[in-house]
């Protein structure tokens, strides 16, 4: 292990921890670019245990794609779900899914179970990577398998591209 | 002073916001079991804190003339803890039914 990966594990979330803590201070000083520095330093050494391996993002315009995606999709899924709990409530068909991964980065598996909880209607509630699947509960799912089949194709799929795993 | 468009942009939000979350709550109250009220929650989080924060960043950056991005931050730490804590929650109540035999 080099002393770069000793002392700086993640130079990315490192940089990114410096940007946030710039930003959340909202002043721009010697002052705070120092203390950012040394949050940014500190934090990824102290959490570098609990790390697991991430995979190299090959496609990082897919990645925006995606995000964009995302966020039109919570919005919608946002009016849907309002319209769920204010209408009657015995009309509701909760269910769990179980969703099968293609995906064989637990980094990339976090990713994607994340998406599914930030998306109205749908909480991850497990991710099982000795049996390679996510199970989820859906507030509304009348047809479990074309819900599954949903998260797969709009979610799982260009994930699977972003990280070519 | 505001000009009056900004100022209706930046009511609407805050409606939009502050209805959503409301909505969140009512669903918390309302629906008939644990997994299905951690669904209100999710949603206050998402539309209902994220439209309340973009209008504060209309309002700030309009009146201090310069791009206000702290409350982006807020949204960035509530969507990385958000599908955390439904997470953990389902897990608890998931174990805790298998402890306790049904729900």
């Amino acid at each position: 292990m080099s002393w770069r990966e000793r002392l700086l594990p993640q130079p990315v979330i490192s940089l990114l921890i410096v940007f946030l803590w710039l930003v959340v201070v909202s002043r721009f000083t010697l002052g705070s670019l120092v203390m950012g520095t040394i949050v940014g330093l500190l934090v990824p050494l102290l959490v570098r245990n609990f790390w697991v391996d991430r995979p190299v993002m090959h496609r990082p315009l897919l990645a925006l794609g995606l995000f964009a995606r995302v966020l039109g999709d919570i919005v919608v899924a946002n009016v849907e779900v309002a319209r769920l709990v204010l209408g009657p409530p015995g009309r509701l068909r909760p269910a769990f899914l179980e969703l099968p991964l293609e995906i064989s980065s637990p980094y990339v598996a976090t990713i994607l179970a994340s998406i599914v909880s930030l998306t109205p209607g749908t909480v991850s509630i497990d991710i099982d990577m000795d049996r390679r699947l996510v199970l989820i509960h859906a507030l509304n799912a009348p047809d479990p398998e074309a819900a599954v089949a949903t998260i797969k194709r709009r979610y799982e799929a260009p994930l699977k591209e972003i990280f070519g795993c | 002073m505001l000009p009056s468009a900004l100022d209706i942009l930046v009511s609407l939000l805050l409606l939009v916001g502050g209805g959503f979350a409301l909505v969140g709550s009512i669903g918390l109250a309302r629906l008939p079991d644990f997994m299905m009220r951690l669904h209100g929650p999710t949603k206050a989080t998402t539309l209902g804190v994220g439209a309340i924060v973009v209008a504060a960043m209309v309002h700030t950056s309009a009146t201090s003339g310069r791009l206000s991005l702290q409350e982006l931050a807020i949204s960035l730490f509530l969507f990385i803890t958000a599908p955390v804590v439904a997470h953990l929650l389902s897990k608890a109540a998931l174990a805790q039914k298998a402890r306790d035999g049904d729900g």
